[in-house]
């Protein structure tokens, strides 16, 4: 069974250039207790696709323009906002980058846990601290009942997560977002939060979304991995298959960006140019400007993502010429 | 939050030194003789000596600042010279009018500045926010004294639904005395709810941009307790300074406001006492009033602790 299909799922911004595709044409599915990652750059629509799935971006300026989210046997991009609100919470829920400023300042973890139980359950206020307890103790806060009063400036950064975590999962959602989970907090507790996440999915049976831009957290904790550039889908594969035989030029670019301890490799190889501006995108290729083996015809159309081999997709013209040795 | 509390009442001390002490020297400073304004025209000089004499006013300034340091340590803030009576007193009579009209105009302010501040906010660039704006424009453009005289046409003298003039005491007839300050209330609040209609639009706009407002809407809470709770708790911290600012520039306001209604105000009593050189009702009268000025800082500061726990545990 699909937990979550997103089908050609294009979502538009009212800029002052006129209306601009932040994605185009974004399909893809995710199964239940499974982890899918989303790779790229900033700017490329990663969390503009989050958004868009959990239907947080102010409308106007944005619109989806066409495409479907499919979640529980509804197009998610039909409901209204009420139905919406149902569906935030114990469907889909979401954890952000920013642990500092994600949790409200003004009122007390405890507060802010059982509100978001109180807002889909009717429960006496003695089950909800109940409850939020038991989330807390459960992302590793020690003293769970006693932290419940704390505001979110008496926490560090990692806790904050812990809290968004605890906060997301407090009604049990079968959908977890994780937009950046880690990137703003310390390596250490990175990985912890990582290592969080993944015995959450196994006691919840939850999927989760992973959007980063960081391979390593990709590596760790993906089952399949999306790269996207440009506001495109540009390759599609099961996690072990990426770091082995990507087909896309720019996954294989962004792949050598990352750094090794193994091989003896004297400089890092970066990805020439720099991610096109929404407004000035190249008519073909997004990525041909950047790319070392663009051609004539990749200046002209757009190539569609094409499954290449099972399970592995991508979208370029020379991915098989450029994948045989 | 007691431990705010009590800091700030310790450092208002030096405040209320340092307004008695301008307040003493400004009244010596500016001329005219308080002697002669209370004997009349028809007084001879030997009278008015007499009766400076009388008044201690034949005394050294040093001396005169003494003895009402003296009287203050007392409790005791002198004699009116003109009314003849304390200066606690008079001022007792009159102080609650002026409180209690700033207080109405302040319930005025805050229904009509922050409401509109945040449906400008929340539908920004709208019709709706223009239009708010332009009536807060207007409302800090046009001097409350002229608005009061419009009303005044308009209420009192065309449609007849309100006295142009006169106070009834609260504890008399509430209805009276809400029929006697509607007017001036409104007229010396409309200033300050444009001022706050602006400011709270601007931190409501502030705070809507924030992550824990994406993270309130993707917990799945309704629209409205995203905006009346999460947002409103933030951005009502920057608001709360503004109306500690605006308490005081209401009662400022009053004072013109009760001459123009003829509200036996302190507007009204300090008035007197300056143009009479009635040198204790104007020291003990401002002293008062600051105090009162004080008490509504702490307030303040106080609502700082209770809004924002960072305040609170620092």
């Amino acid at each position: 069974m699909k937990l979550l299909e997103v089908r050609d799922l294009t979502t538009a911004f009212m800029t002052g250039r006129g209306e601009v595709n932040a994605i185009e044409e974004v399909s893809f599915s995710l199964e239940e207790g499974q982890i899918l990652g989303i790779v790229g750059e900033s700017g490329s629509g990663k969390s503009v696709t989050a958004l868009t799935v959990m239907g947080l971006l102010p409308r106007p300026p944005a619109r989806i323009a066409a495409g479907q989210v499919l979640f529980g046997g509804r197009d998610l991009t039909k409901l209204s906002e009420r139905e919406m609100q149902a569906v935030r919470g114990p469907g889909i829920s979401m954890i952000f980058q920013e642990p500092m400023t994600s949790l409200n300042p003004v009122f007390s973890i405890g507060d802010q846990i059982m509100e978001t139980i109180a807002a889909h359950e009717r429960l006496p206020q003695a089950e909800l601290r109940r409850r939020a307890i038991a989330m807390l103790d459960k992302v590793g806060i020690p003293s769970a009942a006693r932290r419940l009063d704390d505001y979110p400036h008496q926490m560090s950064g990692g806790q904050r997560q812990r809290v968004m975590i605890a906060m997301a999962l407090a009604c049990n959602p079968k959908l977890l977002i994780a937009d950046e989970p880690t990137t703003a907090l310390d390596v250490t507790i990175q990985a912890q939060i990582l290592d969080l996440l993944m015995d959450l999915r196994d006691e919840f049976g939850m999927g989760i979304v992973i959007i980063t831009h960081n391979m390593g957290v990709i590596a760790e904790t993906a089952d399949r991995v999306m790269v996207m550039y440009a506001g495109r889908v540009i390759e599609e594969a099961p996690v072990a298959t990426i770091f082995d035989r990507p087909l896309h030029p720019y996954t294989r670019g962004l792949l050598e960006c990352v750094p090794s301890l193994t091989e003896d490799r004297a400089r890092l190889v970066a990805i020439p140019g720099t991610l096109p501006e929404p407004a000035r995108r190249p008519p073909g290729c997004r990525f041909a400007p950047r790319c070392l083996h663009a051609e004539p015809a990749c200046g002209t159309a757009i190539p569609l993502l094409e499954t290449l081999e099972p399970a592995h997709s991508a979208a370029c013209f020379r991915a098989r010429e450029l994948a045989s040795p | 939050m007691a431990g705010v509390a009590f800091r700030r009442l310790l450092s208002a001390i030096p405040v209320l030194l340092i307004v008695s002490l301008i307040s003493f020297g400004l009244m010596r400073l500016i001329p005219g003789d308080p002697a002669a304004a209370i004997a009349g025209i028809a007084a001879t000089p030997a009278q008015i000596e007499q009766l400076r004499r009388d008044l201690g006013l034949d005394q050294p300034v040093w001396m005169q600042l003494l003895h009402y340091y003296e009287g203050l340590l007392r409790g005791d803030l002198g004699r009116s010279l003109l009314l003849g009576k304390g200066v606690f007193a008079a001022t007792m009579e009159r102080l609650p009018v002026t409180i209690g009209l700033s207080l109405y105009a302040l319930v005025f302010t805050l229904l009509i500045g922050i409401a509109s501040g945040i449906v400008a906010a929340l539908r920004q660039n709208s019709w709706i926010d223009q239009a708010a704006m332009m009536f807060a424009m207007i409302g800090i453009s046009v001097p409350n004294f002229f608005l009061g005289l419009l009303m005044i046409i308009l209420f009192a003298v065309h449609l007849g639904w309100l006295p142009s003039g006169g106070y009834v005491p609260f504890s008399e007839d509430p209805f009276g005395w809400l029929a006697s300050t509607t007017m001036p209330a409104f007229s010396l609040a409309l200033l300050q709810a444009g001022l706050l209609a602006r400011i709270t639009r601007s931190s409501m706009l502030e705070v809507l941009r924030q992550d824990y407002i994406r993270t309130a809407r993707a917990k799945g809470l309704p629209g409205r307790r995203v905006i009346l709770k999460h947002a409103l708790a933030n951005a009502l911290i920057p608001i709360v300074t503004v109306v500690g600012i605006i308490v005081s520039l209401l009662l400022s306001g009053a004072v013109v406001t009760e001459a123009l209604f003829s509200i036996p105000g302190m507007g009204q009593l300090l008035t007197q006492a300056v143009l009479n050189r009635d040198y204790p009702m104007v020291q003990g009268g401002l002293l008062l009033v600051t105090t009162f000025l004080v008490l509504v800082n702490i307030t303040v500061d106080v609502l700082y602790a209770v809004l924002d726990p960072r305040v609170r545990y620092e």
